[in-house]
C-alpha cells in the first residue's frame, strides 16, 4: 500500500517569519493542466504594510554590513539554492507544464543569477562611483548608497519562469543592501514561497527578502503609494495597472523602473538604478 | 562712521548694452512672443530692467520643432569633438563676458555682486569647459559601450542661480549631443537671453539652444509637450511631483532637482569659528535661496550657546543693501511673492514658540528685503523646521548624541543636502555614512563644482548633475530604458 504524501502549506514570506494572510484569504493554485496544487496564501493591503515595516526595520543593519559580508550572504543562497534543485525542478515541472531539462535551465540560472550579483556586491561602488577633481582644496568622492525600501512586482504572465523572475528581480536589489517586498508571480507562486525558505535558511537576515504571493492588482496601489518605500521596480507589471502605480509613486516622488518584456538579463545597470549618489565634501588643510 | 562702515562702492552698470525688449530664441534667432511682454523688475530698486516676450503653446511648440530639427539634421550628425568646439566657444565668451553678466545677475536676481562675481558666472564658464570636454568621450561615462544622445530635452530652470542653472541644464545636454529648449524663471530672464547672444556670437548651429520666456503655464506647456524625450527640472517639489505624475507612463527621461531641509551638524569639537562661517554661508549666502541650503542648525547640546553668541555677534557685521555694492554681503529677496512666503513661515514660527532673532540691518525703503534671522526654542514639529523657507531663515535644534544628530537629520521627506562640522575625522565619515543626502559638505558648505555629482535623495528628486553622473542623465544605453531617474 503506497503511503500518503503529507502536502505542503504555502505562506506568505515577511520579517524572517512565514505567516498566513492576516485577511486569512488562500486562492488556489493548479497546474498547467489545470489540477488543483495547493492553496496559496492571498496578500491583503496590510500584508503589504507589514512587509513595508518589516523592510524597513531590517535596512539598516543589512546596508550597515561590509559589502564582502553582503556578497558571501548572496553567494550562500546560491549554495543553499544548489542543494534544493530537486525540490525546485520537481515544482517548475508541475506548476509551469515544462519538462525536466527545461526546470533544470531556469534553475541553473536562477543559481547563476545569485552568483552573478553576489560577486558584484564588493565591487559596484567601484564602478558605479567616482572620486572627483574638484578646483579646490577638497576632498571630493561619490558613492552609490542603497536607496533604500524596494517594492518589486516578479515577472508575471504564462511564459515567465517563476524561480528565475523572482531572482531576477530581487538579487539586484539587495546586492547594494536594498531590503525588497516583492510580489511574486501571481499564478505561479509557489516557487517564490520554496525559494523563501531557500532564504531563511541561508544567512538573509529577516526582513531583507519579503514576498508576498496573491492577486497583485490590490495591493499595488496601496505598495506604490506608501510613504516608506523608496523605489518602485515594476518589471512584471506591462499588462496590468503599471501607469496608474506610476502616478501614485509620484507623490512622494519614488524612483520607478518601468515594466519590463520577459526576465530581465543581468545587468549592473539594474543594480544602479536602486542606488543613490552621495557625494562627501571634506576640507584639506592648505599647508 | 565707524570702522565697520564701508563707503558705497557701486558696480557701475554701464557695462551693460540692453535692449528696450527681448523677444524668445527660437532657431538661431530672437522672434516675437505671442503672448503679452512682462517687465523683468530689479528686486533691490522694483525699477523695470527691460521687458521680456511672453510664450505661449504656439510659441513652445516652434521651439520644440526647431530642437527636434537641430537634432535630427545637424547636432546628432556632428562629431563629439566638434560639438565640444563649440561648447568651449561658449565657455570662452562667458568668461570674455563674466563681468557684464555678472551685473546683469546681480540686477536681475537681486543677490550680491561679489557671489554673481566670485562664485555664480565663474562656475557658469567652468561647467561649459568641463562639459565641453567630454563631448568626444562619451563612451568613457560609465553608460555602456555605444552611448547616444536622448534628443530633445526640456529644461525648466529656477530663480536662484538663473545662469548657473542654465549652465547645469545646457552643457551637459549639448556635450551629450542633445538639443533644448529651456525656460528661465519668470523673474529672472535676462542672463538667459544673454546667454542666447552668447549663442549667435559662438555661431552655434541654429535650433541647438531655444531659449523661452514666461511664467508657469509657458514651463507646463513646454514639459507637456509630446515631442520632447527628456525633462529637467530644477524648483519646488509641488511642481517636480506634478511633473512625475504627468509623465508617467511615458518613455520621456526625468531629472528632478527639488526642495531641501538640509542639516548643519556642529559637533562640540568643531572649530567653531570656521563652523560659524560655514553656518553662515550655509543659510545666508544668496539670501537663504538655495534647495540645499543648511536651514536646520543641529547643534550639539553644551556648545548651544556659546554657538549662538558668536553667530549673533558674526551676523551683526553683515551688511545688506544694494546688490551692486561690492561691500554688500545681503542682496535683497527675489520677488514680493517670495518676501511674503518666508514672512509668513517666519511668522508661524514665532506663533508655534520659537524664539526669533534678527540681524540688526537696516532695511531700504524700496525693494523686498528680509533680515538674517534666527530662530532658537525650536522643535521639529515646527513648521519652520519642517518646511523649506527658501529665505534667509535658520532654525536651530540641539542634540546630545550623535545617533542624535543622524536621527534629527534624516527626520524629513527631504534628503538633498548636510554639513558636518567636526575634528574628528573618524567621526565624521560615519555620521557621513548615516545621513540620506546626496550631498555632504564636512567642514563647508555649499559648494559646487562641475566635476562633482549634485542630487537628492527622496522627495529632493532624482537623478545627479554635475561629473560624469550628470552626463549619464543625458544619455542612453543598454536595455535598461526610461525610469523616473
Amino acid at each position: 500500500m503506497s503511503r500518503l504524501n503529507i502536502p505542503k502549506t504555502y505562506k506568505l514570506f515577511i520579517g524572517g517569519k512565514f505567516p498566513r494572510s492576516e485577511s486569512g484569504h488562500t486562492y488556489e493554485v493548479t497546474s498547467s493542466k489545470g489540477t488543483f496544487i495547493a492553496n496559496a496564501a492571498l496578500a491583503s493591503r496590510k500584508d503589504a504594510r507589514d512587509a513595508v515595516v518589516a523592510a524597513r526595520s531590517a535596512q539598516a543593519g543589512f546596508a550597515g554590513l561590509t559589502a564582502y559580508n553582503r556578497g558571501q550572504i548572496l553567494y550562500r543562497i546560491a549554495e543553499v539554492l544548489e542543494g534544493r534543485r530537486e525540490q525546485f525542478v520537481s515544482e517548475i515541472v508541475t506548476s509551469e507544464g515544462v519538462r525536466t531539462g527545461s526546470a533544470n535551465k531556469q534553475v541553473d540560472d536562477a543559481i547563476d543569477t545569485w552568483v552573478w550579483y553576489a560577486g558584484w556586491a564588493d565591487k559596484y561602488a567601484q564602478v558605479l562611483g567616482n572620486g572627483n577633481p574638484v578646483s579646490g582644496p577638497f576632498f571630493n568622492l561619490s558613492t552609490p548608497d542603497p536607496t533604500g525600501v524596494v517594492v518589486s512586482l516578479a515577472p508575471q504572465g504564462a511564459q515567465s519562469q517563476s524561480l528565475l523572475g523572482i531572482t531576477s528581480v530581487v538579487a539586484p536589489i539587495i546586492a547594494s543592501g536594498n531590503t525588497v517586498v516583492v510580489v511574486a508571480h501571481h499564478t505561479q507562486p509557489l516557487s517564490a514561497i520554496s525559494f523563501a525558505e531557500v532564504l531563511a535558511t541561508s544567512d538573509v537576515p529577516g526582513g531583507v527578502v519579503n514576498i508576498l504571493t496573491g492577486d497583485p492588482a490590490p495591493i499595488m496601489p496601496w505598495l506604490a503609494a506608501h510613504a516608506d518605500v523608496n523605489a518602485l521596480d515594476l518589471c512584471g507589471g506591462a499588462d496590468l495597472e503599471w501607469v496608474s502605480w506610476t502616478q501614485d509613486a509620484a507623490e512622494t516622488l519614488k524612483r520607478v523602473l518601468p515594466p519590463h518584456d520577459g526576465i530581465p538579463a543581468k545587468e549592473l545597470a539594474r543594480l544602479g538604478f536602486f542606488t543613490e549618489l552621495k557625494t562627501v565634501w571634506h576640507t584639506k588643510a592648505l599647508g | 562712521m565707524g570702522f565697520l562702515d564701508y563707503a558705497p562702492a557701486p558696480e557701475s552698470t554701464s557695462i551693460l548694452n540692453l535692449k528696450k525688449s527681448y523677444g524668445l530664441f527660437i532657431g538661431g534667432e530672437f522672434v516675437e512672443g505671442s503672448g503679452p511682454a512682462f517687465a523683468t523688475v530689479s528686486p533691490s530698486s522694483e525699477e523695470t530692467i527691460t521687458m521680456i516676450a511672453q510664450a505661449n503653446d504656439a510659441d513652445v511648440d516652434k521651439a520644440v520643432v526647431a530642437a527636434r530639427g537641430a537634432f535630427s539634421k545637424t547636432w546628432s550628425k556632428m562629431p563629439g569633438s566638434e560639438r565640444g568646439k563649440y561648447l568651449f566657444r561658449i565657455a570662452r565668451l562667458i568668461q570674455e563676458r563674466s563681468r557684464e553678466l555678472a551685473i546683469a545677475e546681480s540686477l536681475d536676481n537681486g543677490k550680491p555682486i561679489r557671489e554673481t562675481r566670485d562664485v555664480d558666472i565663474p562656475l557658469v564658464a567652468a561647467w561649459f569647459f568641463y562639459y565641453a570636454g567630454w563631448a568626444d568621450k562619451l563612451e568613457y561615462a560609465g553608460v555602456g559601450n555605444n552611448p547616444q544622445a536622448l534628443g530633445v530635452a526640456a529644461q525648466v530652470v529656477p530663480w536662484n542661480f538663473p545662469l548657473l542653472m542654465l549652465a547645469w541644464k545646457i552643457a551637459p545636454a549639448l556635450a551629450a549631443g542633445n538639443t533644448v529648449v529651456l525656460k528661465p524663471a519668470e523673474t529672472t530672464p535676462l542672463t538667459a537671453l544673454l546667454f542666447a547672444e552668447i549663442c549667435q556670437q559662438a555661431e552655434l548651429p541654429a535650433g541647438v539652444v531655444n531659449i523661452i520666456t514666461g511664467a508657469g503655464a509657458t514651463g507646463a506647456a513646454l514639459v507637456g509637450h509630446p515631442d520632447i524625450n527628456k525633462v529637467a527640472f530644477t524648483g519646488s517639489t509641488a511642481v517636480g511631483r506634478g511633473i512625475a505624475r504627468n509623465l508617467a507612463g511615458t518613455n520621456t527621461r526625468v531629472t528632478l532637482e527639488l526642495g531641501g531641509k538640509g542639516a548643519n551638524i556642529i559637533f562640540d569639537d568643531a572649530a567653531i569659528d570656521q563652523a560659524i562661517e560655514g553656518i553662515i554661508s550655509g543659510i545666508f549666502f544668496n539670501q537663504g535661496h538655495v534647495c540645499c541650503a543648511g536651514s536646520r542648525l543641529l547643534v550639539q547640546e553644551n556648545i548651544h550657546d556659546d554657538v549662538m553668541n558668536r553667530l549673533q555677534s558674526r551676523l551683526s557685521t553683515l551688511r545688506l543693501g544694494d546688490p551692486l555694492d561690492k561691500n554688500t554681503d545681503i542682496g535683497a529677496v527675489n520677488s514680493k511673492a517670495q518676501l511674503d512666503r518666508i514672512t509668513e513661515i517666519a511668522n508661524s514660527g514665532e506663533a508655534e514658540g520659537a524664539t526669533r532673532w534678527s540681524a540688526p540691518c537696516e532695511l531700504p525703503a524700496k525693494g523686498f528685503w528680509f533680515p538674517p534671522t534666527v530662530f532658537t526654542n525650536v522643535q521639529t514639529s515646527h513648521r519652520i523646521a519642517r518646511d523649506e523657507i527658501f529665505g534667509p531663515v535658520l532654525s536651530v535644534l540641539t542634540f546630545r548624541t550623535p545617533d542624535e544628530a543622524v536621527a534629527k537629520a534624516n527626520n524629513t521627506p527631504y534628503g538633498l543636502s548636510a554639513g558636518i562640522w567636526t575634528e574628528k575625522a573618524s567621526r565624521m565619515l560615519a555620521i557621513a555614512d548615516k545621513l540620506r543626502a546626496g550631498v555632504i559638505w564636512a567642514n563647508t558648505f555649499n559648494k559646487f563644482d562641475p566635476a562633482s555629482p549634485f542630487g537628492g535623495y527622496k522627495e529632493s528628486g532624482y537623478g545627479r548633475e554635475g561629473g560624469r553622473h550628470g552626463l549619464a542623465a543625458y544619455l542612453e544605453s543598454g536595455n535598461l530604458k526610461g525610469g523616473a531617474k
